[in-house]
């Protein structure tokens, strides 16, 4: 508990709000549109993926809501790019500060995915938008989408903690990092829906990666029951229970190795 | 430990130095696969340190450049981890050593302020307080709006300055911070020293600056080639440290002349040749020979000579003229020796003795040769300066009020 209270301390407090306040101010420098890019940027990518995918390709016709289902997808999956590859280099990035002055170092990492997540939030205002413009109706589910997205949120949290200190030591994560997210989109049921994937086995094999449970978990309690879940692919066997302990062995493990290395990032950067 | 501020125990830090700075994956595995274990350079920055400040003390750290001392300044800040040996800190101390840390080129003076107070570890509320005070204190008022890109380099650390001691804490580290901003600005940081003195602010100084050393700290320690050498009072550890330099230069001088060619650096119209300069030190005078040699008949000359101090400047002169001292006519061929003495009231270091003959309007100029002669002092002082004459305390009085 006291420990507890030592990682909210007015200081840290302090240092956190004003880094992330800084890093939004920073963000979108010089750019005339500045903030709106937020929701722009995840936007303008979405109708470039609707128009190719669902007007050209005729993806998703046995999917109701489809754009908005692409939407949500696309929201997670970004929410969890830009976390993970702003924290890889954050240690790095802000390696003036580390080799300078004492302040806890979780807290840089921190400090990026705060910033991760305000855009989230700005994303799903537009994701809210569109469901209002679109008339779906509410499930009573949508209050599982926090936890979801606080699963999604951990399990970024621990690869980030494991990345932006490893990073220290081998620049060429981030390269590695990059084509790990590419193949990571294409496996994980965003652009098309998991019904194309006829076989069960393979099927399964996805639903073991936690973002493609998450992503479908959120898909299904906010925009409709027809999609598919962990739970339903699994049958409920204790299967399903795999990425829930993916996600808590890489939180456990980022901590404990950025903890281990903390000490050193001040003679290694 | 309860007057005790900082306790080093028995510190040494060790860096490891990769042969072939490994930051690439395939290097790390293909050093893996080749079985071969990395092969380390260990530099030992720091070697078993053990001091103690008191509560209320101004303690000075000096060094040269790569003595460690930067590094034992990190460690007490605690940016650094001690490789063996223990450091406790008693009280809250300043966590950074190097003015303006994380100040940013993009955002305006204002926020800059409120980054850096966050880093300090002061939330918004309390720097909206502090902060007329440390506008005040920095006199950049209105700059305040621009971005501190737009900033001279002077106005960034008067800024930082100004941040960095309004943020209270019990102890202070500073590092290198003296020699900033113009004249007006250092004598108010001088200013802010006395007082930090005066109300027994416990700091710790780590400076070249031994003028800085001698008005300020009440101990000191010299650190040279990651040990303490000297420990113990200011004007003894100051002594030391620029003691180190003489030895330095005179070392540097030495190999300079060697290298030199028997051209000194000399110049003149010729007719009157100085052939020799010598320097003769005792504690209480110097002796200055110089024989010179008449190449044609020349009339009385004024014969001269400059003392030039450590780091160049012209400490001393005189000649003949100034002395009232009637020279007399030179035949061709004809050889003058002079002796000077001089009180010996130069303070610790190397000088060097230029020699000089010219004639009586000394517009025309015989012979001029620079660095004829050097010669070194090195004693106990009881003062500091240029010069050091022997200064006695004629009386005391305290008078009961």
């Amino acid at each position: 508990m006291n420990r507890l209270k030592a990682i909210f301390s007015k200081q840290n407090r302090a240092l956190l709000s004003e880094l992330v306040r800084t890093d939004f101010k920073l963000r979108y420098q010089g750019s005339a549109l500045g903030y709106a890019w937020s929701l722009l940027r995840p936007l303008l990518i979405f109708i470039i993926l609707y128009v190719v995918f669902v007007r050209f390709l005729k993806l998703g016709n046995d999917v109701p809501h489809f754009p908005i289902y692409l939407l949500l997808g696309i929201v997670i999956w970004n929410f969890f790019v830009e976390m993970t590859m702003q924290s890889l280099g954050s240690i790095v990035g802000r390696g003036d500060l580390i080799r300078k002055i004492r302040i806890p170092r979780w807290i840089i990492v921190f400090s990026s995915s705060i910033s991760a997540l305000i855009n989230l939030g700005l994303n799903l205002i537009v994701v809210a938008v569109f469901m209002v413009i679109n008339h779906i109706d509410i499930y009573k589910t949508i209050a599982l989408l926090p936890l979801i997205l606080i699963e999604v949120y951990l399990f970024a949290l621990g690869i980030s903690l494991f990345m932006s200190a490893a990073y220290v030591k081998f620049r060429d994560l981030n390269y590695i990092w990059e084509v790990i997210l590419q193949a990571g989109f294409y496996l994980t049921p965003i652009l098309y829906p998991l019904s194309r994937i006829t076989n069960l086995t393979l099927q399964k094999l996805i639903f073991l990666n936690p973002m493609a449970q998450a992503i479908q978990d959120a898909r299904y309690s906010v925009v409709t029951h027809s999609t598919r879940t962990n739970y339903q692919v699994f049958n409920g066997g204790w299967h399903m229970l795999v990425p829930f302990g993916l996600v808590i062995v890489v939180l456990l493990g980022g901590l404990a190795y950025f903890k281990s290395q903390a000490n050193s990032f001040a003679e290694n950067i | 430990m309860d007057d005790i501020a900082i306790q080093v125990d028995h510190v040494s830090k060790t860096f490891k130095l990769p042969h072939e700075k490994q930051t690439s994956i395939k290097g790390f595995l293909i050093n893996k696969f080749r079985g071969g274990k990395r092969s380390y350079e260990r530099q030992e920055v720091l070697q078993d340190i053990s001091f103690e400040i008191k509560k209320g003390e101004f303690f000075g750290i000096v060094g040269r450049n790569g003595s460690g001392k930067s590094t034992l300044l990190k460690m007490l800040a605690g940016i650094y981890i001690p490789t063996e040996g223990n450091i406790r800190v008693n009280g809250k101390l300043t966590p950074f050593i190097e003015l303006g840390v994380g100040f940013n080129p993009e955002l305006t003076g204002r926020e800059n302020v409120f980054l850096n107070g966050a880093l300090l570890g002061f939330n918004r509320r309390e720097m909206e307080a502090m902060y007329k005070d440390i506008v005040d204190f920095s006199e950049i008022e209105r700059f305040m709006d621009q971005k501190l890109k737009n900033y001279s380099s002077g106005m960034q650390v008067r800024l930082a300055f100004s941040i960095a001691i309004k943020a209270q804490s019990e102890i202070l580290l500073l590092d290198e911070v003296l020699a900033v901003g113009d004249a007006a600005f250092q004598r108010k940081c001088f200013d802010y020293f006395m007082d930090l003195k005066k109300n027994k602010q416990t700091v710790v100084l780590v400076t070249h600056d031994m003028s800085a050393v001698r008005q300020y700290c009440d101990r000191a320690v010299m650190i040279e080639k990651g040990k303490i050498v000297h420990e113990g009072y200011p004007e003894k550890v100051a002594q030391e440290y620029q003691k180190l330099f003489t030895d330095e230069m005179e070392r540097l001088k030495n190999q300079e002349r060697e290298t030199r060619t028997a051209v000194a650096d000399r110049w003149g119209e010729g007719g009157v040749y100085t052939k020799s300069a010598t320097v003769k030190v005792s504690p209480s005078k110097i002796l200055l020979t110089t024989t010179y040699i008449a190449e044609k008949d020349i009339d009385p000359p004024i014969y001269g000579f400059t003392v030039h101090g450590p780091d160049g400047t012209n400490i001393l002169e005189s000649n003949t003229l100034r002395l009232h001292q009637k020279t007399q006519k030179l035949v061709s061929g004809q050889q003058v020796e002079l002796t000077w003495e001089i009180p010996n009231i130069f303070a610790n270091g190397l000088y060097d003795v230029s020699v000089a003959c010219c004639d009586q309007s000394a517009t025309r100029f015989y012979d001029w040769l620079n660095e004829a002669a050097s010669f070194k002092i090195s004693k106990e002082s009881a003062t500091a300066g240029a010069v050091d004459p022997l200064v006695e305390i004629v009386s005391i009085k305290e008078r009961s009020r």
